[in-house]
C-alpha cells in the first residue's frame, strides 16, 4: 500500500512461457481452452475474479436468496473494484458508474456463464449480412444517415457448425423450426436451417406461456417454446459431463444453478478442463495490459496483478482476450492495440460500434378470481416467443425503421421482493398497496423484457478511455457514450405495440406498456448484452478483427466475446458468442497453427 | 470412443491378466527380472489392483510411493513407509525374499511385525511370482530419499511385539485355493477381492483389537468417520438391488443409476477400480454378488410416525429438486436414495457425515462431472437431520432403524475436529 492507502505492485516478475494465455475464463475462454489444449497446447487462463464451483458456491441450500444475489449483486464484479463512466452524448461529461444498473458485468470463474438466463438463440441468416441485405432490399437511403451497421464476415451458413456444438454441449432444449430447409410445425418457421433437432426437447411451458401462445396463435402468429439452457431433461454432452433437469424454481438470472440444470462453464467443461495436465487457471489474479513487442505487431504475453498486488508476466506465443465484451475493449485501449476509434474523423476501429439491447415490455394484469398463473414457476429461458417481427422477417418498407426483436411472455420467475405487481392508480405503499400485490401477484403476467429487440450500431455511441477517472492502478476508466436513436424508439414502439396486442388477447384486465424512451438511462436494467468495440468485419479499416475474430494489428491475439458484433440483433447474444468461440478456436486449430503469428486467410 | 480408448491402452494388462491367474496356481520359483517387460507390467497392474498408492504416496506430492502418509486408524496414526527403491530409506536394499516376507507375511527385513494396516492378511493370497512381478515393477519407480517414521501410535500400541498375538489371532498365511466348483471368473473374483484389492480390510466388521471378523466377511464397518456398506447380495443394505453391470459400471467410473462414490471409496475408485479391465471388474461383481444374502431387514417405520412425518416435510422441501419425490435421483448424476444400500446401512455414519459436511464424488475419464452435495449441517438441526435421514431409510417401502438426533449431535461433534 502507498501512503494514500491504493494498492500498489512492484516490479514485475516473469513466468515460464506459456504456447497459449487466455484472459478470463467465462464461457468463451472455457471453450478456447478446451479446443487448445485438445492440440496438445500449454494453456493457461488468467481470471480476475475467484474459482467458483456448483456445489460448493451455488448450493440449494441457499441460492435462491434473492436478497444476497439479486440485490445486493454477490455473484458481479464490484464496481469498487473496476467500473466505467458513463455519458449520453459527446458534449457531454461522463461521470462513473457506482452502482450497476443498465447491465451486469460478471466476475469469477463461469463468468456471465454462471448468472445468466439460459436463452440460447441463433441470430437470423439475414443478421450476419446485415448492411447488404437491408441495402438490397430498401436502398441505402431507407438507413438513418449516422447509423454504421455493417456486415459480419461470416455467414450464418458458416456459423451453423459452430453453432450445432454450441448447443449440444450445452444440451439446449427447444422445437426446431427448420431442419436442413424442411420447416416444422412448433418451431420457429424463421430461424436459419439447422442441421439437426436440439439435444433435448423443449421445457414444460406453464399455464401463463401457454395462453401466450394460444392467443398468438388465434392472431395469426406461430409461437414456439424459447430455446432454453435450462434442461428439460437430463443430458450427458459430448465431453462426458452430466446435466440435470430443471426444477422451474426461478431462480436463474443472477444465480447460479444449484441443480447442474443450466448449461455453464462449470456444467459443461470445467470439471473435462481441469483434468487436463497441460490446462493450469489462475484465480483472483487481474490482468493490467497485453504486451507487445517493440513492433507493436506481435503479442508477447500479459502483464497481471495478483490478490497480493505483486505483478507478473505471463509471456505466451499465442494471447486469447476473452474477458467480458467491455474489459475486451478496456484491455485493447490500455495496451495500444489498434488504432481507438474517433467519432469525429470516424477513423480508428477500438471502441467503435458500441451497442446494446432494446428492450421493453408489457405487463398483464388479469382478473384475480379467474386467473392463477402460479409465476414463480419458471426457468430463466422458459416462455413462448413469435418472430414475425424479428429483424428483417416483415416488410420494413411502411414503417420506416429497419431492425426488430422477438417478443414472447417470457417471464422468468416471481421472486418476492422483485415482484409486487399493482396495476396503475395503486398507492405506492400501506395498506391498499399491500392488498393490490396480494391481488395482483399471482394473477399477473410480467415478462420483464418481452420486447426483445435489435440495437444497431450509430456513429456517436463508441468507447474510449476516460480524460478524469481512473481505476485502482492508476489506468483510465473506459468511458461508455450511448444514446437511444429515433430507429430504435420507432422499432421498439411497433413492437410493443404488438406485444401488448397479445397480451390483451389473453384475456387481460389491463394492459400497461412500458416503452423503451430516450435518453438512454444507466440506472435502468436492459439486459447485459452490451455488444461491440472490437468488431469483427473484413476492412481493417472499419473493424479491429478480421472474421476469424484474430486482431488485424496483432496477428497472434484473437479476441472472443460480443465486443466482435459490430451491431447487435433481437436475440440473446450466447449462443452466437459460443458459435463464434468454436468458429474462431476452429481456424486456429485447422489454419493458424500450421503458420503461427501469421494473419489467416480470408 | 472413449470407452474403445480405455480398452487399447489397457491391452498389455489384460493380456498379463490370464498370467496372474495362471501365476496363482503353479509352483513358485521365478526370479524378478528388470528386462521382463511382462513381469514389470504385471506388476505395475497388481499395484494398481492392490491401491499401493493410496497409503504410500502423498497426494499432489507428484512423488509416487515415497510414503509419508498418515494412515489413520482406531488405535492411532500410521505412516505409510517409502517403498521407492533408494536404498537408504525406501527398500532398494531388501532382498526379493525380504519383499516377500513384508507383502505377505507382514514381516520386516529383521523379522519385527509390520502392522495391519499394511495388509498382508489379504496380500497373502497373492503368489509368489504376483510379489515378484510387484517387486519388478517398484524396482522401475524413481527412488525418491524420504525417511518416514512409520510407527507413531501411543502406547501401548507402539509395540510391535504386541502384533504377535494379533497375528495369532487373525492372521491366515496361505495363497489362494481356487474353489473348483465356482467359474473361472468367480475365482478370479474371489481371488482380487479377498486378496490384491484387499476390500474386506474396510468392508469386514472388525474386532475390538481391529481384526476382520471372518464370519461376516464384507458385510459393513465404520470407517474413518464413514461406514464402508456391507457388499454382499443383501437386498436391502446390500448390492441385491444391483445388477452386475451396475457394480462394473460404479467401479469403473464411479457413478451408476443408484450411486455415486464418495469419501474414501472415490480414491479407491480414483486409483484402482477405474484402471482395472473390464474383465477383471466382471470377476468382481460375479463373485460378490454370490456372497449369501442372510439378514431380515426390519419392516418401514410407520408414514404416521412424527419423525416420518417431519423427515419427509424436509425431503420435500430440501432434497427431492435433486433426489426426485420418488427418491429416484437422476442416473449417474444424483444418487437414487430409494435403491441405495448407504441410505439403508446398519449404521447411518455416512448419511450423517454426508448431510452435515457434504460430499464430492468421484471424477473419473468415463464421468468426469463429480458432482457434489451441499453441506445442511448450517441449514438443518441435528432433530431435523434425524428426521429427514429417519425419512430417507424408511421412505420408499424399505425399512432400516431410526436415526436418533443424539447419533447426530455426536457425530457433529466428532465431526467437527476433523480436517478431511
Amino acid at each position: 500500500m502507498d501512503a494514500q492507502g491504493k494498492l500498489r505492485y512492484v516490479v514485475s516478475r516473469r513466468l515460464p512461457n506459456k504456447d497459449v494465455v487466455i484472459v478470463g475464463l467465462g464461457w468463451t475462454g472455457a471453450i478456447m481452452a478446451q479446443e487448445l489444449t485438445e492440440e496438445g497446447l500449454e494453456v493457461v487462463a488468467i481470471e480476475r475474479g475467484p474459482w467458483r464451483d456448483s456445489p460448493t458456491d451455488f448450493p440449494p441450500t441457499y441460492m435462491q436468496d434473492e436478497l444476497r444475489y439479486r440485490i445486493r449483486h454477490e455473484l458481479f464484479l464490484a464496481p469498487a473494484q473496476s467500473t466505467f463512466t458513463f455519458r449520453n452524448k459527446a458534449e457531454q461529461t461522463a461521470l462513473p458508474i457506482r452502482s450497476w444498473g443498465a447491465f451486469m458485468p460478471g466476475n469469477g470463474v463461469g463468468g456471465a456463464g454462471v448468472h445468466w438466463n439460459g436463452e440460447i438463440w441463433r441470430f437470423l441468416p439475414s443478421d450476419f449480412v446485415l448492411k447488404t441485405h437491408l441495402t438490397q432490399r430498401y436502398g441505402a437511403k431507407f438507413l438513418p444517415a449516422d447509423m454504421r451497421i455493417q456486415d459480419w464476415g461470416v455467414t450464418y451458413d458458416e456459423l451453423e457448425p459452430h453453432y450445432d456444438r454450441f448447443e449440444y454441449l450445452c444440451g439446449a432444449s427447444g422445437t426446431a423450426g427448420n431442419i436442413k430447409g424442411t420447416i416444422h410445425e412448433g418451431g420457429n418457421p424463421y430461424e436459419g436451417p439447422r442441421s439437426r433437432p436440439y439435444p433435448t426437447p423443449a421445457q414444460e411451458q406453464p399455464f401463463g406461456y401457454q395462453l401466450f401462445a394460444k392467443a398468438a396463435r388465434e392472431l395469426g402468429y406461430k409461437p414456439f417454446p424459447q430455446p432454453s439452457a435450462n434442461l428439460s431433461t437430463a443430458y450427458q454432452n459430448p465431453l462426458g459431463l452430466r446435466l440435470g433437469a430443471c426444477t422451474y424454481c426461478g431462480f436463474c438470472e443472477w444465480f447460479g444453478c444449484a441443480n447442474y440444470a443450466k448449461a455453464s462453464p462449470q456444467t459443461t467443461l470445467l470439471p473435462a478442463l481441469v483434468r487436463k495436465p497441460n490446462f493450469s487457471a489462475r484465480t483472483d489474479c487481474e490482468v493490467l495490459r497485453i504486451n507487445t513487442d517493440a513492433s507493436g505487431k506481435r503479442a508477447t504475453g500479459v502483464t497481471f496483478v495478483d490478490s497480493s498486488g505483486q505483478e507478473w508476466e505471463q509471456p505466451a506465443e499465442l494471447v486469447i482476450l476473452a474477458a467480458f465484451s467491455l474489459f475486451n475493449v478496456q484491455l485493447l485501449l490500455h495496451s495500444g492495440i489498434g488504432r481507438p476509434y474517433d467519432p469525429i474523423s470516424q477513423t480508428g476501429v477500438i471502441g467503435r460500434n458500441y451497442t446494446h439491447q432494446t428492450v421493453s415490455t408489457a405487463t398483464g394484469f388479469f382478473d384475480h378470481r379467474k386467473y392463477n398463473f402460479n409465476p414463480f414457476i419458471a426457468s430463466g429461458a422458459i416462455g413462448m416467443c413469435i418472430d414475425e417481427f424479428n429483424g428483417d422477417n416483415f416488410d420494413h418498407g411502411p414503417h420506416g425503421f429497419v431492425g426488430g426483436g422477438y417478443v414472447g411472455h417470457v417471464q422468468t420467475g416471481a421472486r418476492p421482493i422483485e415482484t409486487t405487481p399493482t396495476p396503475p392508480g395503486t398507492p405506492t405503499w400501506g395498506a391498499a398497496w399491500k392488498q393490490a400485490v396480494r391481488e395482483n401477484y399471482l394473477s399477473t403476467i410480467k415478462p420483464g423484457t418481452g420486447v426483445h429487440g435489435s440495437f444497431y450500431a450509430y456513429r456517436d455511441t463508441y468507447l474510449d478511455l476516460d480524460p478524469t477517472y481512473k481505476d485502482r492502478f492508476g489506468r483510465p476508466l473506459m468511458r461508455m457514450t450511448i444514446d437511444l436513436h429515433d430507429n430504435e424508439i420507432k422499432q421498439n414502439r411497433f413492437l410493443t405495440d404488438k406485444f401488448a396486442e397479445i397480451i390483451q388477447a389473453m384475456g387481460a384486465r389491463e394492459v400497461v406498456k412500458q416503452y423503451r424512451t430516450a435518453p438512454y438511462d444507466i440506472t435502468a436494467y436492459q439486459t447485459t448484452h452490451v455488444n461491440g468495440g472490437a468488431i469483427m468485419g473484413t476492412d481493417p479499416n472499419t473493424s479491429a478483427l478480421n472474421r476469424y475474430l484474430q486482431s488485424w494489428d496483432v496477428p497472434n491475439l484473437f479476441v472472443t466475446g460480443a465486443s466482435a458484433f459490430p451491431q447487435n440483433a433481437g436475440y440473446n447474444p450466447t449462443g452466437t458468442v459460443g458459435a463464434l468461440a468454436y468458429w474462431s478456436a476452429a481456424a486456429i486449430r485447422s489454419q493458424y497453427l500450421k503458420r503461427p503469428g501469421r494473419p489467416l486467410d480470408a | 470412443m472413449r470407452e474403445r480408448r480405455g480398452e487399447t491402452r489397457r491391452l498389455p494388462a489384460r493380456l498379463s491378466v490370464a498370467a496372474i491367474l495362471a501365476g496363482a496356481v503353479v509352483v513358485h520359483g521365478g526370479q524378478v527380472d528388470p528386462q521382463d517387460f511382462a513381469q514389470v507390467e504385471r506388476g505395475r497392474y497388481l499395484a494398481v489392483v492392490g491401491d499401493c498408492a493410496s497409503c504410500h504416496t502423498v497426494p499432489g506430492s507428484g512423488r509416487p510411493y515415497a510414503g509419508g502418509r498418515a494412515i489413520e486408524t482406531p488405535f492411532g496414526n500410521l505412516v505409510a513407509p517409502n517403498i521407492t527403491p533408494d536404498p537408504e530409506t525406501g527398500i532398494g536394499s531388501w532382498s526379493d525374499g525380504d519383499f516377500d516376507a513384508a507383502v505377505r507375511r507382514g514381516r520386516r527385513p529383521d523379522g519385527s511385525r509390520l502392522y495391519p494396516a499394511m495388509p498382508y492378511n489379504a496380500y497373502t493370497k497373492m503368489s509368489h511370482d504376483d510379489v515378484l512381478a510387484l517387486r519388478a515393477y517398484l524396482n522401475t519407480v524413481p527412488p525418491v530419499s524420504n525417511a518416514v517414521e512409520a510407527n507413531t501410535l501411543p502406547f501401548p500400541y507402539n509395540l510391535r511385539s504386541a502384533m504377535r498375538v494379533w497375528d495369532g489371532l487373525y492372521f491366515t498365511e496361505g495363497e489362494y485355493q481356487p474353489d473348483p466348483r465356482k467359474s473361472e471368473e468367480w475365482n478370479r473374483g474371489a481371488y482380487l477381492v479377498t486378496g490384491p484389492a484387499h476390500c474386506p480390510a474396510c468392508h469386514t466388521p472388525k474386532s475390538v483389537l481391529g481384526g476382520d471378523k471372518a464370519d461376516r466377511l464384507l458385510q459393513g464397518s465404520p470407517l474413518q468417520g464413514w461406514f464402508a456398506p456391507n457388499i454382499t447380495d443383501e437386498n436391502s443394505t446390500g448390492l441385491g438391488r444391483w445388477t452386475h453391470e451396475d457394480l462394473v459400471l460404479y467401479l469403473k467410473t464411479g457413478h451408476n443409476r443408484i450411486a455415486a462414490a464418495t469419501g474414501p471409496m472415490a480414491e479407491v475408485v480414483e486409483l484402482s477400480s477405474s484402471q482395472m479391465t473390464d474383465g477383471d471388474l466382471r470377476a468382481i461383481a460375479t463373485y460378490l454378488k454370490s456372497l449369501p444374502r442372510l439378514s431380515h431387514p426390519p419392516a418401514p417405520l410407520d408414514p404416521r410416525d412424527p419423525r416420518m412425518v417431519a423427515g419427509q416435510a424436509i425431503y420435500r422441501d430440501q432434497c427431492s429438486a435433486c433426489h426426485e419425490l420418488d427418491g429416484q435421483g437422476s442416473p449417474q448424476l444424483f444418487p437414487s436414495l430409494a435403491q441405495s444400500s448407504v441410505t439403508r446401512a446398519q449404521d447411518p455414519a455416512t448419511l450423517i457425515r454426508i448431510l452435515l459436511r457434504g460430499a464430492r464424488s468421484v471424477a473419473t475419464e468415463a464421468e468426469p462431472t463429480a458432482p457434489g452435495m451441499p453441506s445442511y449441517g448450517g441449514q438443518l438441526d441435528d432433530e431435523q437431520i434425524a428426521a429427514v435421514l429417519t425419512f430417507i431409510r424408511n421412505g420408499w417401502g424399505s425399512g432400516a432403524s431410526a436415526v436418533s438426533p443424539s447419533a447426530v449431535a455426536i457425530a457433529r461433534s466428532r465431526l467437527a475436529s476433523r480436517s478431511d
